[in-house]
């Protein structure tokens, strides 16, 4: 899927992605040469058929998480996965403050141990010590985690 | 104003979903690589006992000619090998994959029992009116995943037993290339004949090579003579197989004692010689 500044001719760059609401997908394009914005909004029968290829728009900005597909879209039990922390993590791992533990409660149990992890080396890599709120946005915000 | 194609517009496509999908096929391919047979266990019917004689096979397998045997059930909305096998989760998320539970005769299991509460039926988080359009596509990325994301190890077979009719069959023999055939059970009816009939030609039509047929409950035997008492009218098994130009790999009667007891050794040889 390419995007095409009609006049400057020449291919729109990607820019964000956002899960505004009611199952609506949308993704930022801008023109280089002339800084011309365009976002593409997908209806939720769209936005589903996408994540059920387990592809992303824009790009993906984690490497696969093994069975992510399921846990993302099934409705599954709570005990159905027991998530080992990284064996190689980069960093000490960083301890939870209780809002952002509170705030991780909200994701459905089938896959919180895997937003959990990921939340957990994002910080490992950037040495940062208390995982926050803040901390969770901003990484939502740079890894795309739309959804999560 | 005329506009240039997808491929005059040079600059890369930043999704690269094409390449997202390839990366996906890839995967499969090296979770596979230590897998010397993937064999498919179809049917075209339902109520065959398909999943009976594919954890039959599995202990067969395993206990009688020392296999390293998987089995990975694709029937996600009515599960029930993982029981049969009495494999239980959790399933540990290590790394780059999942830990297959272990079953009795330490035969691997994947099953979508194994993620469901008890009870319950495959839901997926998005509702609405339009489900149709991306259910089936949710459902052949869970294939893709069971198959990719599980740490099967090295195996000598891992089988994948498919729900009734053939869509399945079609999905997995795209992520499987190197699929090793089919197994086809039927029962001896000739209702059963003609529904396994369509499944073995759409097989067929798929470039799957078809291994031999097993007819099961082709009666019931007695626990103490073995005698047998048929049950269904009908010689399907044995049909099936001439048609198709196909072995016969065996014939298996209810009886006392669970998968285990129904497979015996014999049939797990006649299926080990027909692997390419």
């Amino acid at each position: 899927m390419k995007f095409l500044c009609i006049d400057c001719d020449v291919q729109l760059q990607f820019e964000d992605r956002q899960v505004p609401g009611d199952g609506t997908f949308a993704a930022a394009y801008a023109c280089p040469q002339c800084g011309h914005r365009v976002a593409m909004l997908a209806n939720p029968m769209e936005t589903q058929m996408v994540e059920a290829l387990g592809v992303e728009i824009g790009g993906r900005t984690l490497a696969e998480r093994p069975m992510e597909l399921v846990r993302l879209n099934m409705l599954g039990r709570e005990d159905a996965f027991d998530d080992r922390p990284p064996a190689h993590a980069k960093g000490p791992s960083a301890r939870w403050s209780v809002a952002a533990e509170a705030r991780l409660t909200r994701v459905p149990s089938f896959v919180r141990g895997m937003v959990k992890r990921i939340y957990a080396e994002y910080a490992s890599e950037r040495g940062i010590e208390e995982i926050t709120p803040a901390v969770m946005d901003k990484a939502r915000s740079d890894l795309g985690l739309e959804g999560m | 104003m005329k506009y240039r194609t997808y491929h005059q517009v040079t600059d890369p496509d930043h999704s690269g979903l094409g390449e997202q999908v390839a990366r996906q096929r890839r995967r499969v391919r090296t979770r596979l690589d230590r897998i010397n047979h993937v064999v498919a266990v179809v049917s075209g019917k339902g109520g065959v006992g398909k999943s009976y004689v594919t954890a039959g096979l599995a202990l067969a397998l395993a206990e009688h000619h020392t296999k390293d045997v998987g089995v990975l059930d694709a029937d996600f909305g009515g599960p029930t090998t993982a029981r049969m096998l009495d494999a239980a989760g959790p399933l540990v998320v290590d790394g780059d994959a999942v830990a297959p539970a272990i079953g009795r005769q330490g035969v691997r299991v994947m099953s979508t029992d194994l993620l469901l509460a008890e009870g319950s039926p495959v839901r997926w988080s998005g509702q609405g009116p339009d489900r149709f359009a991306w259910r089936g596509t949710l459902e052949a990325g869970t294939l893709r995943e069971f198959l990719a994301d599980v740490a099967w190890g090295a195996l000598d077979v891992l089988m994948v037993d498919l729900p009734p009719g053939a869509v399945r069959l079609e999905d997995l023999a795209e992520f499987v290339p190197t699929l090793s055939g089919a197994v086809v059970v039927t029962i001896p009816s000739d209702e059963s004949r003609r529904a396994v009939a369509r499944a073995m030609r759409s097989a067929a039509e798929a470039s799957v090579p078809l291994l031999g047929v097993i007819e099961n409950m082709c009666g019931i035997a007695c626990d103490t003579c073995r005698a047998r008492i048929p049950l269904f009218s009908g010689e399907a098994g044995q049909r099936l197989a001439t048609e198709f130009g196909v072995p016969l790999l065996g014939s298996i009667p209810f009886l006392s004692g669970g998968p285990s007891a129904a497979v015996g050794p014999e049939i797990a040889k006649a299926f080990l010689e027909v692997l390419p």
